[in-house]
């Protein structure tokens, strides 16, 4: 096989670029993303606990925090934290400020997810419980959250497929995550085109393994499906 | 045993029960029977609670609870008239998520806190008493209807309630089916457990109750024994209704 120069320069960037791209990922894209996730599956669960409350200000709060957040491009926040909060005296690192970003839109989608997931368990299931004499959070640990939680699979994979590929905005807030990286190696070796496929490929790559954690965690909890 | 006063319960302007009186001594099997809409499944659903009467009073064993404007049950009480009473659905309301065992444990170790051991021990002597030993580890959509609802029976039972109430139990179910279920109510009745049975079945009623309610837009029309109400009843309101539902 006889490749010209040119081909041979770029296979020479690809596999210069590839590892540091991939370690880039490991060591930021996939932590922050699982942080942020987890940080944000535990307000996100508050924030629907606290809309389907009988309480009306937590009602308006977690309505509040839901409107604002959904309303508002995730970048703008990302800026507004990182950026805009130390004129008001509150600053932080990079990696904080995107931890926290995520977190708040991680929380403000899933709580929606969540929302929808308890109210989509039949009535009957919460008489069922009561019936044999369960206090209303017992009802709602025991038998309620186990149900809402498989049918939240396949939206909070959803969630947090995007939430990997939403963490490439962190580029943007001086993070060096992996297209923060694509970005530096582009900039000295004026080959974008390459560089920018190559990070796509990666994001795709871990998003495929999440796809299939996904079938297989859906595979088992559907053991106890009926219908 | 139960013992309902002058009770009345409304949704927004829709008066359902319009003052219901009904005394049930302690071992006595009382069938409820009545038109759709007259109230029969509301009377069952607020002697556990399930609705919340506007006015009047209930009590079940030592728990009186009384009712009116500015009187709602704590929560605490609530639950306790609900410790002291099982409710058997018409449409089972089975945990999918827990084995047939586990679904009769969980009132024994979440609300009466006792240890997995004994729940369990005691959790498959009800099932086999309701003939599905061997369904132990399954799951409920593993079970036909018939079985889900004998494993409901014995997860009723499990907290040892004072009285058992029943809404409907078989008419989700095909006639086979139903069968197997009336036989674990019969042979419950004949155990000498306290039932109150909304049902259509005739012949059950004829066959198990102690005394029979007809109910009628909201009050009690009618109450006897099987002999009295359905062979000998002269009320035409109710003889047009048992020719209606007559097997």
């Amino acid at each position: 096989m006889n490749l010209d120069a040119d081909t041979l320069r770029i296979l020479g960037i690809v596999k210069d670029s590839f590892f540091p791209l991939l370690i880039a990922g490991v060591k930021f894209t996939i932590p922050v993303a699982v942080v942020s996730f987890i940080l944000g599956s535990i307000v996100a669960m508050a924030t629907a606990l606290a809309r389907i409350s009988k309480y009306k200000s937590l009602n308006l709060i977690s309505s509040f925090y839901v409107w604002i957040i959904r309303g508002t491009p995730l970048l703008v926040q990302l800026f507004i934290i990182f950026y805009g909060l130390p004129a008001a005296g509150i600053t932080m690192g990079a990696l904080t400020a995107a931890i926290i970003g995520f977190t708040l839109n991680v929380g403000a989608y899933n709580s929606e997810v969540i929302r929808a997931a308890i109210l989509s368990i039949p009535k009957g299931q919460w008489e069922a419980g009561a019936s044999i004499g369960m206090t209303h959070t017992q009802a709602l640990i025991r038998v309620i959250l186990p149900q809402a939680a498989r049918v939240s699979v396949p939206p909070l994979s959803n969630s947090f497929i995007s939430l990997v590929k939403d963490t490439s905005l962190a580029a943007a807030i001086t993070l060096t995550e992996m297209f923060q990286i694509a970005q530096q190696i582009t900039a000295s070796t004026y080959e974008p085109l390459v560089l920018y496929c190559e990070a796509g490929f990666i994001y795709l790559l871990f998003c495929t393994v999440l796809s299939i954690l996904q079938q297989k965690i859906e595979k088992k909890l559907e053991r106890y499906v009926a219908r | 045993m139960i013992n309902i006063q002058n009770l009345h319960k409304s949704f927004g302007d829709n008066e359902i029960l319009k003052g219901i009186d009904l005394q049930i001594a302690k071992g006595e099997t009382t069938i409820v029977i009545g038109p759709s809409g007259s109230g029969k499944t509301t009377l069952l659903r607020c002697m556990n609670l399930l609705e919340v009467p506007n006015k009047g009073t209930i009590s079940i064993g030592d728990n009186e609870l009384v009712f009116g404007e500015n009187k709602k049950p704590t929560d605490k009480e609530i639950i306790t008239l609900r410790k002291n009473t099982g409710m058997v659905f018409q449409g089972f309301h089975l945990f999918p998520h827990m084995t047939v065992v586990e679904n009769i444990m969980e009132g024994l170790v979440t609300v009466l806190k006792q240890s997995k051991k004994v729940a369990r021990d005691k959790a498959l002597k009800l099932l086999d008493k309701v003939g599905l030993l061997e369904k132990s580890d399954s799951y409920p959509h593993e079970l036909s209807g018939g079985q889900q609802q004998r494993v409901a029976i014995a997860r009723a039972m499990a907290i040892e309630p004072s009285v058992l109430l029943f809404d409907e139990p078989t008419s989700a179910l095909d006639p086979e089916l139903a069968a197997e279920v009336l036989k674990v109510m019969k042979e419950l009745s004949l155990e000498g457990m306290t039932m109150v049975v909304v049902t259509h079945n005739m012949s059950f009623a004829r066959e198990v109750a102690d005394n029979i309610i007809f109910i009628d837009n909201g009050i009690i029309a009618y109450k006897g024994t099987p002999e009295q109400l359905l062979s000998n009843t002269t009320n035409e309101r109710i003889k047009h209704f048992l020719n209606l539902v007559s097997d």
